[in-house]
């Protein structure tokens, strides 16, 4: 633990810690461009230069440089500002002045560290230098004359996104960043690097020109892409939302958020369901509020009512539906809306237990039937730091890219049974083994997978005395782990709903079931986007999206979250549980809530683990299940960029769909 | 850069150079070369990979030879690396030339011992004889172009054409060596000036001039004996 002084300030810093980290310890801000927590050192920019004793007496790039005992440190001698200005007045030289018309306006580290420790004037009166733009694919739109080199992008591509194909090509003066050979950046990951850009350089393609940051209204939320939650924050203005950029949480997202969680929104205020409809004469037609109820009291099916959960809910929407369904008597409620019955009986068998920061501390991981890369891709990049702190990471089911290198042991759940010798010795070996379940392995080797666990031992005590759970199950959809936990699901999934044959269903903004086999009931659709639900139901009652309500969140491994309200719903669309209020009034029953407050209060009082934020740790008591597995595994999300109904709607999730995962050319030639 | 040059990755490129593999010899060469580096340091071959493929695509276009794309490519996949990180490394060494260039790629330096010693005779030398920078001549036989400094300033100006360099240089001599590449000779290499044999001082030395027979300490004149 070395002690250093910095500025007279005495601070006592972990071995291995580097002078900038000491001087942040102590309190003091040191500008940097190049240098990321995230990122491996490079030390390029010169921006932190400090003095440092004992050493040569010349400015040192505190980024670099290791903290040793007894070194003072100044950050705010003569030495170090003129170092700072020549370093500022260097990287300056070539960079535009064209601040007014750069996105980055307004958020720019350039710009805000130029004031505090620039010279104020230019002595500079050569030509500048001049950059080409570079295409990056859908997301990345570049203006490569501002890029100060910092390589921020290249490493963030080949350290945590592992899609090695952002490089710097020329040398010297001539050095510039780009793809390779401008072809679009092939990762999920790829718009975290407009965040990381300390500069214009690489911005954001779809928000190009949209907003000023100071003009917008930030909202805290919570993802809705897929299961792992990820934090972030919903920038709006008026009644639009127009950017989505990830919050820092160390234990869920870090620092990142893929490509699909930031660039949905545009399809926020595209193919919106605005007012109710009706079907008549095979049609939908547009009606009051009034007549679309009018119109579900009039089917009168009493207790023979069942609601289905989608994807996107949060789980106040599915504790004021489940009440509805309760109060008319029935508790058909089913939120696995592809079909998929796995055993429920306890939680701790579907969850992600060892949490998703713990990724990390594993050392073998075997995959089961998970394409990791496009389920989820914030554990991937998790997979990643695990195999570059010595983890070995096996996988069954078809070979795919998951940005590392995983041993396949081919595609034959049967395996799960018997696991070839490395594999099942490297998995006995390990301290920290973990098992990662997918959702379509879930289907035929839930057992399998269990028993695995149990012959494994995966939940065991460590040296330490901590619990260590390896068994991890995947989920896609951000409502399940809250949907599962508020009772929505039947032993048999959705084909007991079809045996009880109920009169009227609830769809709640789920538009991948399969509604030919409902062709008998009145289907009453709530939600936000007019996709496949919307088209197939009777009744369309239009809802509020992840955006527009307050919610709380439940992410695959039992974190519970919650989110703000951005803006509200577009035309006469309203806040899900008051839908569920209003209608319970036409139906005739009572429903115990009569605010937002009060729909809180209810479900903390069902659900108690639903009322705080916070981690939920499942019991681990799991069934015993059928552990014979065979067969092979089919990857459910064959489109990642088009899982849901708001990517769907979303222009530019369309075309990365096209380009990255249908080879569309869409290649633009440099302006 | 709006005089880099335009890396082609044309379709006449990648069908010409798709099917880019080592010949016999250098199949030999480069395993020798995998060789020299531990297990699961490949990537330590990138340079002399990148050489030994620019000297095939050499003798198979007889030119002085160049790296198209799907080079690039073939070498990254024989190193088990990904594209951009040989990408990268081509472009950033100047010898490793990244659109095709003539028979002779003749290298002028221009850097400073070399401009004061006569360096812009050379290029007066070279564009006499049709010589253009940055281009080749019709006949495809020279490409030139100027560099920094390649090292030789005790005998500049210099110049390299293709792994060769002639230094002691000024107009005559340069257009003496052009004219025989044009013929098809090979001049010989190193110092142009007569009785010169490589870098040795021109004339008699004048410099520690006591130490030339026998191991003289100078220090006790200078008056810091130790």
């Amino acid at each position: 633990m070395p002690k250093v002084k910095v500025d007279g300030i005495e601070v006592e810093v972990p071995q291995g810690a580097t002078v900038l980290q000491a001087c942040e310890a102590a309190g003091k801000e040191i500008p940097r461009f190049c240098y990321h927590e995230r990122l491996s050192i490079a030390g390029n920019c010169r921006m932190c230069l400090v003095e440092v004793k004992p050493g040569p007496p010349k400015p040192q790039a505190s980024c670099a440089l290791p903290a040793a005992d007894n070194q003072e440190i100044r950050t705010d001698s003569a030495m170090v500002k003129a170092a700072r200005e020549g370093v500022m007045e260097f990287l300056l030289i070539n960079h535009p002045l064209d601040c007014p018309i750069c996105d980055q306006g307004g958020e720019c580290d350039l710009q805000d560290q130029s004031i505090a420790y620039g010279r104020g004037t230019s002595r500079y009166d050569e030509n500048k230098r001049a950059v080409t733009e570079k295409y990056m694919g859908p997301i990345v739109k570049t203006v490569m004359t501002r890029c100060i080199q910092c390589t921020r992008c290249i490493r963030f591509a080949e350290e945590v996104a592992g899609v090695e194909e952002i490089g710097a090509i020329y040398r010297g003066e001539n050095m510039q960043i780009t793809s390779y050979l401008e072809q679009a950046v092939t990762s999920e990951l790829s718009g975290n690097v407009v965040d990381l850009c300390p500069v214009g350089a690489l911005t954001s393609k779809p928000y190009a020109f949209e907003a000023r940051p100071w003009e917008l209204k930030k909202t805290l939320a919570i993802d809705v892409m897929d299961a792992v939650g990820t934090n972030i924050r919903l920038d709006s203005r008026g009644r639009q939302v127009l950017r989505c950029v990830p919050r820092i949480n160390e234990d869920v997202n870090e620092e990142w958020a893929h490509d699909k969680t930031r660039h949905a929104v545009d399809g926020l205020v595209r193919r919106r369901l605005d007012k109710p409809y009706v079907r008549k004469d095979g049609r939908l037609v547009a009606v009051e509020w009034d007549d679309a109820f009018a119109a579900i009291a009039a089917v009168n099916a009493g207790s023979s009512v069942a609601a289905i959960a989608g994807d996107l809910l949060d789980c106040e929407t599915m504790f004021a539906a489940k009440a509805l369904v309760n109060a008319l008597g029935s508790s058909l409620l089913e939120g696995r809306q592809t079909g998929m019955d796995y055993d429920v009986t306890n939680l701790g068998a579907v969850a992600f237990n060892s949490t998703i920061a713990g990724v990390e501390d594993a050392d073998a991981i075997l995959l089961v039937g998970t394409d990791l890369r496009h389920e989820a891709p914030l554990i991937n990049t998790r997979v990643r730091k695990a195999i570059k702190k010595g983890a070995r990471v096996f996988a069954i089911g078809p070979e795919v890219d998951l940005t590392y290198k995983a041993e396949w042991l081919g595609n034959d759940m049967g395996l799960l049974g018997g696991l070839p010798d490395r594999a099942a010795e490297a998995m006995d070996a390990a301290k920290r083994p973990m098992v990662i379940v997918g959702p379509a392995a879930l289907k035929n080797g839930h057992g399998a997978a269990l028993k695995l666990a149990k012959d494994g031992s995966l939940v065991r005590t460590l040296e330490d005395g901590t619990t260590w759970n390896g068994f991890n199950v995947v989920h896609l959809a951000a409502a399940r782990m809250g949907a599962l936990m508020l009772g929505y699901a039947q032993s048999g999934g959705i084909a007991d709903i079809l045996a009880a044959n109920p009169k009227l269903v609830f769809f709640l903004g789920a538009d991948e079931v399969d509604f030919t086999k409902f062709a008998g009931a009145t289907k009453v659709y709530i939600g936000h986007h007019g996709d496949k639900g919307a088209a197939a139901a009777d009744i369309v009652l239009p809802g509020a999206s992840y955006a527009e309500k307050a919610g709380t969140y439940v992410n695959m491994e039992g974190r519970v979250q919650r989110g703000d309200r951005a803006v509200f719903p577009p035309g006469d669309a309203r806040e899900d549980w008051t839908i569920f209020r209003a209608l319970a009034e036409v139906l005739g029953v009572t429903l115990p809530f009569d605010d937002f407050a009060g729909v809180r209060a209810a479900m903390a009082a069902a659900v108690p683990e639903l009322g705080r934020e916070g981690l939920v740790r499942f019991d681990w008591n799991p069934p015993a299940l059928d552990a014979k597995a065979s067969g092979t595994v089919t990857y459910p999300v064959t489109d990642f960029y088009l899982t849901n109904a708001i990517c769907r709607a979303s222009p530019t999730m369309q075309r990365c769909s096209a380009e990255l995962v249908h080879g569309q050319d869409f290649a633009e030639a440099a302006e | 850069m709006a005089d880099a040059p335009n890396i082609p990755d044309e379709a006449e490129v990648r069908a010409r150079w798709g099917n880019f593999a080592w010949n016999s010899a250098n199949a030999e060469k480069a395993r020798e070369i995998v060789a020299r580096y531990p297990e699961g340091r490949q990537q330590s071959c990138t340079i002399p990979f990148l050489d030994l493929a620019q000297r095939q695509v050499g003798a198979e276009t007889h030119t002085q030879g160049w790296l198209p794309v799907p080079v690039i490519e073939f070498v990254a996949r024989e190193l088990g690396l990904p594209y951009m990180r040989v990408y990268e490394v081509a472009t950033f060494y100047t010898m490793f030339n990244l659109a095709p260039v003539g028979r002779y790629h003749v290298q002028v330096c221009g850097t400073t011992p070399c401009m004061l010693r006569g360096s812009d005779d050379v290029f007066a030398a070279c564009k006499n004889r049709g010589l253009v920078k940055g281009k080749t001549t019709p006949d495809g036989l020279f490409t030139l172009t100027e560099v920094e400094c390649m090292g030789n300033c005790a005998s500049a100006p210099m110049v390299q054409i293709n792994d060769d360099n002639y230094e002691d240089l000024d107009y005559d001599r340069m257009t003496v060596i052009l004219e025989a590449l044009g013929k098809g000779e090979t001049p010989k290499p190193g110092t142009q000036e007569p009785g010169r044999h490589t870098v040795e001082p021109v004339g008699e030395p004048t410099n520690l001039v006591a130490m030339m027979t026998d191991n003289h300490d100078y220090r006790p004149e200078w008056g810091t004996a130790s």
